[in-house]
């Protein structure tokens, strides 16, 4: 028994519900907020190294034997992940304060995000399946709120898409658990992957997989399921969008990869062939809309859809270097997708529009904020020696080990697609012609805001390069999704 | 009787998809509450069908059904109903400040317009 890994979990849900208190004290509120975020965020870096010197850590509520009991198991893989989403969380809070409007503070816009947090490390936390889907619901809840809270027209219209396709894919998830439960007649996660393998995945399970695939792609937005995320989430104002986009699609991301490394993995040629295709196409689509629009939001939320590809290409290959490499590319991603999303947002603050044709010229009088977004838009697109260089170039090399010879040229070509793409914001919003600019400035608010996306861009930058520091921490997560034996036995085993 | 679900599953699950394809935003939510009632009524037979005691409560049952996907259906019937009381109200707040119900009117962003 060891509870300490609910701490990540419990420490936003019990601020959250602090915080409901007092709505109409923003000072209360925010320090509040903030000091939460903080500690989860200690108490998971604790929990970082406790799983780095002591192995898996597992709680299963009640002390019941394991099969019975709703398990918790944090291994490298949801630790590393839960540590990244608190840290992208604590500088999200921190550049709200001045970006949110005072209205949505005092509509419960801090408790959402406690939730939200509760849900997303909820979500990669658990080992039991059908706990898997509470926490998605818990997440998604408080997506529902944090997305229409403001209740302007356009997020009224992206809202009502959103639910409903999350209701659809809420029933298809309960669903695809029924049957999996009929033929397994188990909902641990563990012990799903000894049983599947006991019987050697016949068809059916394979039928299953592919309904997993089908159910957790609507929300990581593969193609061709990602057609409702561009317009739900460029309604969003932009920390919530910043939220959204480093986090959300992501645990839908981290599922597919945990089903696909644990479960499903004596079919290969079928499943992880027809996810190796899927994966490209989402590229190929993500890379079409990326370089289709003007509009900021479009561009990186477009940009989203192009990692969640590049991601799945690496699990989809099942060799240790390419899951070394989607574990490294998947926290780059969330760290970068974060540290953009918050750089256009200041963009957009100083010239009060999200259409690139109507910016121009900020570099004369925002040469750190220009140089800030070249090194974050570089770091995206994978130059060495920034933060998706080292990713980019395990996923290549271990598509190559795996034979997939087309598929990896596929992901060195999007590289320069996605370079295009946020270099085409530089040259529009900081070249140029000075524009005449609709919003007011207020070097206040300007400092406020880029403090916290300065600081995250610099995180990024030291995440690329010391990654030799976090190759250790790389390793243990790969090596334990290549081989599922570690994660079974370490649930399995009785204290 | 698991013939008899399959058919009931299969009606609620049409319905769902028939209510869902139409314009009208409130048919919609009818149709994705039906559609949750048919997933629910799938976990149940799932676990398999009948059983005379209660598996829990006496000792020595022999035939009893399988409990865990009625705790399953329970958690999953609280969320769904939290759900659609939530989209309930985004629809009727959505009715007002935008002045109809028709999903095909409320097609991109604000700057398309």
């Amino acid at each position: 028994m060891n509870n300490f890994l609910l701490l990540p979990i419990i420490i936003p849900f019990f601020f959250g519900i602090i915080l409901m208190l007092g709505r109409k004290n923003l000072t209360y509120q925010r320090v509040f907020a903030l000091l939460g975020v903080g500690l989860a965020l200690i108490s998971a870096i604790a929990l970082l190294f406790k799983v780095k010197h002591d192995g898996i850590q597992k709680v299963t509520f009640g002390d019941w034997p394991v099969p019975y009991g709703i398990t918790m198991v944090s291994d490298m893989v949801s630790v590393l992940l839960v540590t990244t989403t608190l840290l992208i969380a604590f500088f999200v809070v921190w550049y709200g304060f001045d970006s949110i409007t005072k209205e949505r503070e005092h509509f419960f816009y801090y408790p959402g995000i406690m939730f939200i947090l509760t849900g997303v490390n909820g979500a990669f936390t658990t080992g039991d399946i059908f706990n898997l889907f509470v926490f998605f619901e818990v997440l998604l809840m408080a997506s529902y709120l944090l997305i229409v809270l403001g209740g302007e027209k356009g997020q009224l219209k992206g809202s009502i898409k959103y639910i409903l396709i999350n209701v659809i894919s809420s029933a298809l998830f309960v669903i695809t658990v029924a049957f999996l439960y009929s033929v397994v007649g188990t909902l641990n996660m563990a012990d799903i992957a000894v049983k599947i393998a006991d019987i050697q995945q016949p068809g059916i399970i394979t039928v299953i997989a592919v309904l997993f695939l089908m159910v957790f792609g609507l929300k990581a937005a593969i193609f061709p399921l990602y057609f409702w995320l561009p317009t739900s989430y460029a309604a969003a104002p932009i920390p919530v969008l910043t939220l959204f986009g480093a986090l959300l699609t992501k645990v839908g991301v981290y599922a597919i990869t945990r089903t696909y490394t644990l479960f499903f993995v004596h079919d290969l040629s079928y499943t992880h062939q027809l996810l190796m295709v899927l994966a490209i196409a989402t590229i190929v689509a993500g890379c079409i809309g990326a370089l289709a629009y003007f509009d900021v939001k479009l561009i990186i939320i477009y940009n989203i859809v192009i990692a969640v590809g590049v991601i799945l290409f690496g699990v989809s290959q099942m060799n240790e270097v390419a899951l070394k490499g989607a574990m490294f590319y998947f926290i780059h991603d969330m760290l970068i997708k974060a540290a953009l999303f918050m750089l256009i947002g200041i963009v957009m603050y100083i010239t009060g529009t999200s259409d690139l044709r109507k910016m121009g010229g900020l570099m004369k009088k925002y040469p750190v904020l220009g140089w800030s977004y070249l090194i974050a838009a570089f770091g995206l697109a994978g130059i060495p020696p920034l933060s998706g260089f080292v990713g980019k170039l395990l996923i290549v090399q271990g598509g190559f080990e795996a034979g997939s010879m087309w598929g990896s040229i596929f992901i060195l070509a999007s590289s320069l697609l996605v370079l295009l793409s946020v270099i085409r914001i530089f040259i529009y919003a900081f070249w140029g012609e000075e524009k005449e600019t609709s919003g007011t400035v207020n070097t206040k608010v300007y400092k406020m805001l880029f403090i916290p996306t300065a600081l995250l861009v610099c995180i990024t930058v030291a995440y690329g390069v010391g990654s030799e520091w976090i190759t250790p921490f790389m390793d243990d997560a790969a090596k334990l999704l290549n081989d599922p034996s570690i994660y079974i036995d370490a649930v399995m085993k009785e204290e | 009787m698991e013939i008899i679900m399959a058919f009931v599953i299969g009606f609620l699950f049409m319905a769902a998809v028939y209510l869902m394809l139409s314009k009208s935003l409130l048919r919609i939510i009818i149709g994705t509450g039906l559609l949750s009632h048919g997933a629910h009524l799938l976990i149940l037979t799932m676990g398999g069908l009948g059983g005379e005691a209660p598996p829990v409560l006496s000792d020595g049952a022999k035939t009893f059904a399988d409990p865990l996907p009625q705790a399953l259906i329970l958690t999953a019937i609280v969320i769904s109903f939290g759900v659609t009381a939530f989209f309930l109200v985004l629809a009727y707040r959505s009715y007002q400040e935008l002045k109809t119900d028709d999903i095909s009117l409320m097609r991109g962003s604000d700057e398309d317009e």
